[in-house]
């Protein structure tokens, strides 16, 4: 069972936070540089030099903020349920903390979504909002990410606010399936998806790029801020161990 | 793996799937609810109350837009199988046009008119610069195909 072993070194080595506050120093510069290369160019690229929709004209390039910001609030609720659930099952400390670390990143980004969402249906749709399912659903993971952090703010022990949030979390991933499909299984105002995974994609390639540069900055982004967020949830929950005394003295 | 750990393995698989088939459970009791809006099939078929409020969602049926006096306007939505007629009198979205698809929110009065108190454009998924709309309406084919 040489590949259980490995499995089990790597889960003590990542499972100490002196490890990870390490390793994640060294990571930095990377995710910030990588941010500096593809938001960066990516914002400006889909914001300024795009063409423009023949129907929407304009408007439509909220999509190179909206459309970035829809995937991290969802894929963000995943991390966040998945290290939960390490953190309960395994009684992981660092899993827990990179938990409770993602929720506020995840829900300004759910937030970002659902705002430049209603800018954006005012002139395309008329409407600022309506209850149909995409957006009811979306406006749910937002409740989500705030249950999970005022559960967090509302238990002073660290290991049952973790429990007690991270089950939220898990019972949580229901709504990501209803909200990725709601466009396919109801009728409802918002459209399908036009980034489509298995078949070509419904919007030109010109389009395409630097969405698809801005998608990728955004991510780098939440990774950039996870993992900060991450580090001073690690000197504040160790701040009792030698090596973050030794670390704040430096 | 230790059997505590296995045992709280098995919890959360437990909540994952239970809290699971509820919701699916819920979302099959309230298909029909969770709609936004009634297709012209089902206006056909008088599924919709008469007197509530309610919404109808269709494309915008090429030459069937009928200016009346002032800001009042009919037209057809099909959803390529019936058609319903709405009668509206206010600002039409900028979207607004032959062949889109729009949503009208208003109600059906006793003598079965369906009269609209708001319209709001539908977009679809699909995003392309004016050239490229332009070429391939050229080369002979409908938008999108």
């Amino acid at each position: 069972m040489s590949l259980w072993d490995s499995i089990t070194r790597l889960y003590h080595k990542f499972g100490s936070p002196k490890y990870f506050y390490e390793l994640s120093g060294k990571l930095l510069p990377w995710f910030l540089g990588l941010t500096v290369l593809t938001l960066i160019p990516g914002v400006i690229w889909g914001l300024g030099f795009a063409p423009i929709d023949e129907e929407q004209g304009h408007s439509y390039r909220i999509i190179f903020i909206h459309v970035p910001s829809a995937s991290i609030a969802m894929g963000g609720y995943v991390m966040m349920a998945v290290a939960s659930a390490i953190g309960i099952i395994w009684k992981m400390k660092m899993a827990e903390m990179v938990a409770k670390a993602i929720a506020p990143i995840g829900a300004s980004f759910t937030f970002l979504c659902l705002v430049t969402g209603a800018i954006w249906g005012k002139p395309t749709w008329n409407t600022w909002w309506v209850w149909d399912a995409r957006l009811t659903s979306m406006l749910v993971l937002l409740f989500l990410y705030i249950g999970f952090i005022a559960l967090q703010n509302a238990i002073e022990n660290p290991a049952s606010a973790a429990k007690a949030s991270g089950i939220l979390a898990i019972v949580g991933v229901v709504n990501l399936p209803i909200i990725k499909y709601s466009v396919n299984w109801w009728n409802t105002l918002h459209q399908p998806a036009t980034l489509k995974i298995t078949e070509s994609s419904a919007i030109d390639p010109s389009m395409l790029y630097p969405l698809l540069l801005s998608i990728t900055g955004f991510y780098c982004l939440f990774g950039l801020l996870v993992l900060l967020a991450t580090r001073n949830e690690v000197l504040t929950r160790e701040q009792r161990s030698r090596w973050v005394q030794q670390e704040v003295m430096k | 793996m230790n059997p505590k750990r296995k045992q709280r393995l098995f919890i959360i698989l437990g909540i994952v799937t239970g809290v699971s088939i509820a919701a699916a459970m819920i979302g099959v009791a309230l298909k029909e609810n969770i709609n936004l809006f009634f297709t012209p099939s089902q206006m056909a078929a008088g599924e919709a109350p008469v007197g509530k409020s309610i919404r109808v969602g269709g494309l915008v049926v090429e030459g069937s837009v009928n200016r009346g006096d002032g800001l009042t306007l009919s037209f057809d939505v099909t959803d390529k199988a019936e058609k319903t007629t709405i009668y509206f009198d206010g600002i039409l979205p900028d979207l607004f046009r032959e062949g889109q698809g729009i949503i009208a929110l208003g109600k059906v009065e006793d003598n079965g008119r369906f009269v609209a108190e708001e319209v709001l454009a539908k977009h679809d998924e699909e995003y392309m610069p004016p050239e490229v709309k332009d070429a391939i309406e050229k080369a002979g084919h409908p938008k999108g195909v």
